[in-house]
C-alpha cells in the first residue's frame, strides 16, 4: 500500500489532482483512492487530499494515513502546515517553492533530518510559464513520477492525457509540457 | 433515445457520481430535486445527463426538499420512474413527504448521502438522516463504498418496482467518506444495467384516463389501521424479493451482497455491530486482531429496514461468541442508540445470549481509525473475560472531554 498525502488551497486542484492520479493507477489493475477534506472549506483555505493505492482492493476508510509521500503544493504551506504530521521514517517529501532545497530546508526545523528525502520543484513557475496559471496539481504529478519511478514518464503522459480528454487539446498539450517540465526539473 | 454513455471497464468514481450514473442507466422519468451538500453531485450529474442527450427524463427544479419529495411522489403516481437525493436538513425537510411516498406505495428511489443534523450544523456524515427514516415505511439499503452505491442503486429500483413489493427504497451511502472519495467502481454497460433494472410497470396510474383511480385518500378509524398494517406485511415480504434481486444481480456481476453482512464470525468471541463505511475500517482491525489471536467478528444489517430480525440473529447465535459491541453513528436523544436496541432484542432470543454493549461514535464526521476498532474489540474480549460488562453499558468513541458513560449490568 503506497499512501500520499497532498497539502493544497481550495482551488489549487489537489482533489483533481489526486482523482487524475487514482485514474492514471487504475489502468494499470491497481486499486485505488482518492479523497479530500474540505466540506464548507472557501478557495484559499487550506485542505488536504489523499491517495491511497494497493494491489488488492482498499478497505480502509479511515480519514487519517501514515503517509509514504507528501505532496506540498502551495509554496506556503510549507511554513504553515504541519506537514510532517504522521511522518514515517521512510515518508518522502515533495515540495513546491521558488527556493532551492538548502533555502528551503533551512527555514523549516521539521525537513532538518529529511534532508535526504525532501525534493523540491517550482510547481507554480512551471504551471504560469505553460498553463498560463498557478495549477500546481499536475506538475506535482510529473515530480512524483520522478521521485517515485511509479511509471515511466511517457506511459504516465498518455494516460493522463486521456484523463483530461474532456479539456480542449490546448489545455492538454500546456498540462503534458507541465508534467514533463517538473519531472525534469524536481531536485 | 438516449444517446449510449462511453464507460471503460474499470472506472474511478465517487459514490455521488456512482449513484447518478445508476440513475441515468435506469432511465428515470422524473427527478425533482433541489440539491443539498454532500449529495449535490447525484441530482448535478443527472441534470447533465438530461442537458447531454443520455437519458429522456425531466429534471424539476423546486423551491424545496419538501417539494422535490412532493414532485416525485405526484410523478410516481402519474406513472413514472422516479427518484431523488438528498442529505440531512434535506432529508429531515422531506420526512413529512417520506410517509405519504410509502403510504402510497409509490415506489420512488432515494439516494441519501448520510450527514449529520443540525445544530450546530454539520456537512459531514453521520446517520442521524438515515436514522430518521427508519419508521418511514422505505426500505433501506446501505452501501458501504462507491461500488456499493452503485450496485445497490440498480438493485433498488427491482425491488421497490417488484409488482409484490412496490414501496419506495432508501440507498444510503456515507457522506463525504463514500460520496467523495473516488474507488475503482466496475459498471455495467448501459443496456446490460437497464436489462436488469427492466421497464417501469406502472400501477394504478393516474394518467391511465380509462381507469381513474385516488391516491392518498383520507382514511379514519374505519380503514386507516388495515391500510397501514397492509403496508407492514408489505415492508416485512419484501425480505424475500430483496434476496433474489441481490442474488440475481450476483448472478449477473459476480458481486454478492445480503441483507445482513458477516465477516468471520463462524468462529468469534467478540463482534462489533456496525453500519456504513465504517463496516470496512472494522473488518481490517478484525483481521488485524485475528492474527494476534483474538477471534474478532463484524455483522452489518445491509438492509436496515425491513430490519433484518432473523438474520441478524442467525448471525448472532454462535456458540462461541461472548460480547458484542452495538455501534450507533447518531447522537441517541436520551436513549441507548437504536442499532443497539434493535439488535439486544434479537440477540435475547438467541441460545447464546451475548454481552451487549454500545458506543455512540463518528458524529458529524468524527474520524474512525482501525487503532479504535481495535481497542473496541479488546474491550468485548475483556467483558468476555470477564464474564459481564466491565464497563459502562453505553459509551462514547472519539469525543473529547470528560469520560461519559450511562447504565451498568446487572448480569454477571
Amino acid at each position: 500500500m503506497i499512501e500520499i498525502r497532498w497539502h493544497s488551497r481550495a482551488g489549487q486542484g489537489a482533489v483533481t489532482g489526486a482523482k487524475g492520479l487514482g485514474s492514471v493507477v487504475a489502468t494499470t489493475g491497481k486499486q485505488v483512492q482518492a479523497y479530500a477534506l474540505y466540506g464548507s472549506a472557501k478557495r484559499g483555505a487550506a485542505m488536504n487530499a489523499y491517495n491511497r493505492i494497493d494491489d488488492k482492493p482498499i478497505r480502509n476508510q479511515e480519514t487519517k494515513m501514515f503517509p509514504d509521500y507528501v505532496f506540498v503544493i502551495d509554496p506556503a504551506l510549507a511554513f504553515t502546515d504541519d506537514i510532517t504530521k504522521n511522518d514515517k521514517p521512510e515518508t518522502q517529501y515533495i515540495i513546491t517553492t521558488h527556493l532551492s532545497k538548502e533555502e528551503l530546508i533551512s527555514q523549516i526545523p521539521a525537513l532538518q533530518d529529511k534532508v535526504d528525502r525532501t525534493y523540491v520543484v517550482d510547481c507554480m513557475q512551471i504551471s504560469l510559464d505553460t498553463i498560463g496559471r498557478a495549477m500546481p496539481n499536475t506538475p506535482i504529478l510529473g515530480a512524483f513520477m520522478k521521485v517515485s519511478k511509479m511509471y515511466e514518464l511517457d506511459f504516465f503522459l498518455d494516460n493522463m492525457k486521456k484523463v483530461l480528454s474532456k479539456f480542449p487539446q490546448r489545455i492538454i498539450d500546456a498540462n503534458m509540457e507541465a508534467i514533463t517540465r517538473a519531472y525534469n526539473e524536481v531536485k | 433515445m438516449a444517446k449510449e454513455f462511453e464507460l471503460n471497464e474499470v472506472e474511478v468514481w465517487d459514490g455521488n457520481y456512482a449513484a447518478s450514473q445508476a440513475l441515468r442507466q435506469a432511465q428515470i422519468d422524473v427527478v425533482a430535486a433541489y440539491p443539498i451538500t454532500p449529495s449535490t453531485p447525484i441530482v448535478e450529474g443527472y441534470g447533465a445527463y438530461v442537458a447531454n442527450g443520455y437519458v429522456d427524463g425531466e429534471f424539476v427544479m423546486v423551491e424545496s426538499e419538501h417539494g422535490a419529495m412532493s414532485g416525485c411522489v405526484g410523478a410516481a403516481a402519474a406513472g413514472g420512474r422516479v427518484a431523488t437525493a438528498t442529505s440531512s436538513q434535506g432529508f429531515a425537510l422531506m420526512v413529512e413527504v417520506l410517509y405519504q411516498a410509502s403510504g402510497m406505495r409509490l415506489p420512488i428511489v432515494l439516494t441519501v448521502v448520510n450527514r449529520a443534523l443540525a445544530s450546530p450544523l454539520n456537512v459531514r456524515g453521520d446517520h442521524s438522516d438515515m436514522y430518521l427514516g427508519r419508521d418511514s415505511g422505505w426500505i433501506q439499503l446501505d452501501a458501504y463504498n462507491p461500488q456499493e452505491a452503485y450496485d445497490l442503486t440498480l438493485c433498488a429500483f427491482r425491488i421497490g418496482e417488484h409488482l409484490d413489493v412496490r414501496l419506495p427504497v432508501m440507498v444510503h451511502q456515507d457522506g463525504f467518506t463514500t460520496s467523495h472519495k473516488a474507488q475503482n467502481v466496475t459498471p455495467l454497460k448501459d443496456d446490460v444495467a437497464y436489462k436488469f433494472v427492466g421497464d417501469y410497470v406502472p400501477v394504478n396510474d393516474m394518467l391511465d384516463f380509462s381507469r381513474p383511480v385516488t391516491h392518498g385518500a383520507q382514511t379514519e378509524e374505519d380503514w386507516h389501521f388495515e391500510h397501514k398494517a397492509k403496508q407492514h406485511k408489505a415492508l416485512m415480504d419484501s425480505r424475500t424479493v430483496i434476496d433474489e434481486v441481490l442474488a440475481e444481480f450476483k448472478e449477473l456481476t459476480g458481486r454478492e451482497y445480503k441483507r445482513v453482512e458477516t465477516y468471520y464470525m463462524e468462529d468469534a468471541e467478540v463482534a462489533l455491530v456496525v453500519l456504513g463505511s465504517s463496516v470496512e475500517t472494522a473488518v481490517i482491525a478484525a483481521e488485524e486482531l485475528r492474527a494476534e489471536g483474538i477471534k474478532a467478528g463484524i455483522v452489518s444489517p445491509r438492509c436496515f429496514r425491513p430490519f433484518p430480525y432473523d438474520l441478524v440473529r442467525d448471525a448472532l447465535d454462535v456458540p462461541s461468541l461472548k460480547a458484542v459491541c452495538c455501534m450507533d453513528k447518531s447522537a441517541p436523544g436520551g436513549a441507548m442508540g437504536a442499532l443497539f436496541n434493535e439488535i439486544s432484542a434479537a440477540a435475547y432470543t438467541t441460545e447464546s445470549r451475548p454481552l451487549i454493549t454500545n458506543y455512540i461514535y463518528g458524529l458529524g464526521g468524527r474520524d474512525f481509525s482501525i487503532e479504535e476498532a481495535k481497542r473496541i474489540f479488546k474491550e468485548q474480549k475483556a467483558h468476555a473475560d470477564a464474564g459481564h460488562i466491565t464497563t459502562p453499558i453505553q459509551q462514547f468513541s472519539g469525543v473529547r472531554g470528560p469520560k461519559l458513560g450511562f447504565f451498568e449490568t446487572r448480569r454477571g
